[in-house]
């Protein structure tokens, strides 16, 4: 009996660091949507895209500039960022005054044309990136499995981002002002911040955060032209499940439902991809809200 | 009563077409030529866009233009769609392009069941279909069709050449990472078949969704199993993330063997050599082979956008190649007039062409060529961009293939 259950606990632990590993990507993709959510209430289905922009952009500063992992992953979420910028002032920003499923379809039309664009000029198997010399060479033994350096770096490297983006929203001057102007931006402006400014920043650092965790995972998954797309339905599953806007929430249902999902891979691996949408629905019946939302 | 239907509306599209009809034959009997409409049907915006796409369409051109078929007094034409990967969207265009447009010819179709699909309307129709990158054993077994030529691979090949020779060189125990729909299946079923003939055993297998992202958990499982040999059964994105995983997690570094089922050349492309080294996978085209297949690749490799043609790029090239080598044999209003008769001609006539040499077509539509099991080279060995295989073994061509008998194709009489 006991041997049985250490038995299970052998197999069972590393698919939870594994699942923790993946839930670092769920965390910080849904963060990016609750930031934007939260303060702009759009719904950016071009969440994806832009993942996978942060992919391409370190792929490309690789490969044409010779520029390498580590600045990549501070300058590709900045040109990404950039791009957001231009977005939000020619086409979202138009559309704060109408319902949300306008913002919706305007992102979701976006990420198809992006798509579309790095499809047409890149082709659909994808690109090759190496994770970094130090990340690389041989796994670390943790005692009960081998993890590889890379994807230590990627949990450690989502926790401090997550961290990070709620200390600058909860805790910072900078942070107030944003979660005021949500409440009331007229008011805000009235005291004299630039609101549509600063919705527009803030909507270039979700996006600068999905360019992030695809510079992260491009050493991980293969940098193609749909490897967005098919992360960011489970992503929203988890901004829905945490919260919609919620921090915190995005944060902590990420971690959690990479972890059940890692599980899940181990016990009955063809529901792996419905456990998430499983959970979902269980979450709305139960609390409409979301786990952390207020409603 | 449907019968009396199906015949008033085959009146009414006849009589539509007399206009038209009268119009064109009149210019092109002045000519003396006969216009033939050629269909590339493939996804060309999804996982499967690399290995068909607007590369076969390239192929295709290129056969036309090596055929010399125009000087014959055959006018030839290409149209091409995107299938996206669903059965239904392929249905619709294949209906449309041999009603409504005049197509002659079905070539490609990747995706087993869009394949299967097609399949069935172009026999209803009395056309010609060439699949190029579709796997499924099916097309020359039970839903075998005289309107059919399978060209270039299918599972039982793949099973054969890789499964085989990895239990040859001591892989005798198996996990089975795979995809989880009909060609992942299928795939797994056939190499069991090959490795516990051979004696060796399967200790397990887990079944991913399509389309997954992260395989570290399955790898693990696998590990954990102890098996000597990993056998993936999946294909495009899938396995280029299992295999990219795999490297990243050092599997093969403690001596576990990778046995990729199916790959192709850009899916090595895309991996990068520092990643795909030393995988073994089985291909029945590759461009560095021999003097004739560079001298193919050289002469399509600049409309096909940077990329090189993989062996299902080849099997579009070659198929319409022969099919062309047919037309001119017969006469083209023949060949238009039935897709069965072109397809009996090409099976009777041993074919010959840059990409895979000599061969021949069998009665249950197999083409029949040898398998290469190819090993991926380390990056100190490769020369240069696309220099990624070493040929370890070669199965002959009467070797390679499903036996006829086995197949239960119904063309075959026994």
């Amino acid at each position: 009996m006991l041997e049985d259950l250490l038995f299970q606990l052998e197999l069972g632990l590393p698919q939870v660091v594994l699942g923790l590993v993946n839930g670092a990507f769920y965390a910080l993709l849904s963060l990016g949507l609750a930031v934007i959510f939260g303060m702009l209430n759009v719904i950016n289905f071009a969440h994806g895209a832009q993942f996978m922009m942060g992919a391409f952009v370190a792929w490309m500063m690789l490969n044409w500039l010779g520029i390498g992992y580590w600045p990549a992953l501070v300058l590709a979420p900045l040109v990404v960022g950039a791009f957001g910028v231009v977005l939000e002032k020619t086409m979202i920003s138009r559309l704060y005054k109408l319902d949300h499923l306008y913002g919706l379809l305007l992102t979701f039309g976006i990420a198809l044309i992006i798509e579309g664009l790095f499809r047409n000029q890149f082709g659909s198997s994808g690109m090759p990136y190496s994770p970094p010399e130090i990340l690389s060479g041989p796994p670390v033994d943790l005692g009960f499995m081998f993890l590889p350096k890379y994807r230590l770096w990627v949990v450690v490297a989502a926790l401090v981002m997550s961290l990070v983006t709620w200390l600058v929203i909860e805790k910072t001057r900078l942070g107030a002002y944003l979660r005021a102007a949500t409440e009331n931006a007229a008011l805000v402006q009235a005291f004299g911040v630039n609101v549509p400014r600063m919705v527009t920043l803030t909507y270039a650092a979700g996006v600068a955060l999905a360019a992030f965790a695809g510079v992260l995972a491009a050493p991980i998954y293969s940098v193609n032209p749909q490897m967005g797309s098919s992360l960011i339905i489970v992503v929203f599953a988890v901004v829905v499940i945490g919260g919609m806007g919620s921090i915190l929430g995005s944060v902590v249902t990420g971690f959690g439902l990479g972890l059940v999902e890692g599980l899940t891979k181990v016990f009955y691996p063809e529901a792996s991809s419905t456990v998430i949408f499983v959970i979902m629905a269980i979450v709305l019946l139960a609390r409409p809200a979301g786990l952390f939302g207020r409603a | 009563m449907a019968q009396d239907r199906r015949s008033l509306l085959k009146g009414a599209a006849a009589a539509a077409l007399v206009p038209a009809l009268g119009a064109i034959p009149a210019r092109a009997r002045a000519q003396g030529s006969t216009t033939l409409k050629i269909g590339v049907l493939n996804d060309q915006s999804g996982v499967y866009r690399d290995v068909s796409g607007p590369g076969s369409v390239a192929c295709v051109r290129q056969a036309i233009q090596d055929s010399g078929i125009a000087a014959k007094g055959v006018n030839v034409e290409v149209v091409f769609a995107d299938h996206q990967n669903k059965a239904d969207v392929g249905s619709t265009i294949a209906r449309q392009w041999i009603d409504r447009d005049g197509v002659d010819v079905i070539v490609d179709v990747p995706n087993s069941a869009v394949a299967l699909a097609v399949n069935a309307i172009v026999r209803e129709k009395n056309k010609a279909y060439f699949n190029s990158t579709g796997a499924t054993t099916d097309l020359t077994g039970a839903q075998c069709s005289p309107n059919t030529v399978h060209w270039t691979y299918d599972t039982y090949m793949l099973a054969k050449s890789t499964g085989g020779a990895m239990v040859k060189t001591g892989g005798d125990s198996w996990f089975f990472i795979t995809a989880d729909y009909a060609f992942g299946h299928a795939l797994e079923r056939d190499t069991t078949g090959f490795v516990t003939g051979a004696g060796g055993k399967v200790l397990g297998s887990v079944r991913h969704p399509l389309q997954s992202t992260d395989f570290s958990s399955y790898l693990l499982q696998a590990q954990q199993s102890r098996a000597k040999v990993i056998g993936l059964a999946n294909a495009g994105t899938d396995t280029i993330n299992s295999v990219k995983q795999a490297a990243e997690f050092g599997v093969t570094r403690r001596g576990t063997k990778i046995a990729v089922l199916l790959m192709f050349i850009n899916d090595v492309h895309s991996l990068g050599l520092k990643a795909a080294q030393g995988l073994v996978c089985t291909e029945s085209f590759y461009w560095d082979l021999n003097e004739r297949t560079r001298a193919f690749t050289n002469r399509v490799k600049g409309n096909m956008g940077g990329q090189y043609p993989a062996m299902s790029h080849a099997g579009c090239y070659a198929s319409v190649l022969h099919y062309l080598k047919a037309v001119a044999d017969m006469g083209a209003p023949a060949a238009k007039a039935s897709g069965a008769e072109a397809v009996a001609r090409m099976k009777a006539m041993p074919t010959d062409d840059d990409c895979f040499g000599a061969g021949q077509i069998r009665a249950d539509g197999r083409k029949l060529h040898p398998a290469y099991l190819f090993e991926v080279k380390t990056p100190e060995e490769s020369k240069g961009a696309w220099d990624y295989y070493k040929l370890l073994q070669t199965t002959a061509a009467d070797e390679a293939w499903r036996p006829l008998a086995q197949g239960g194709c119904s063309l075959i009489r026994t």
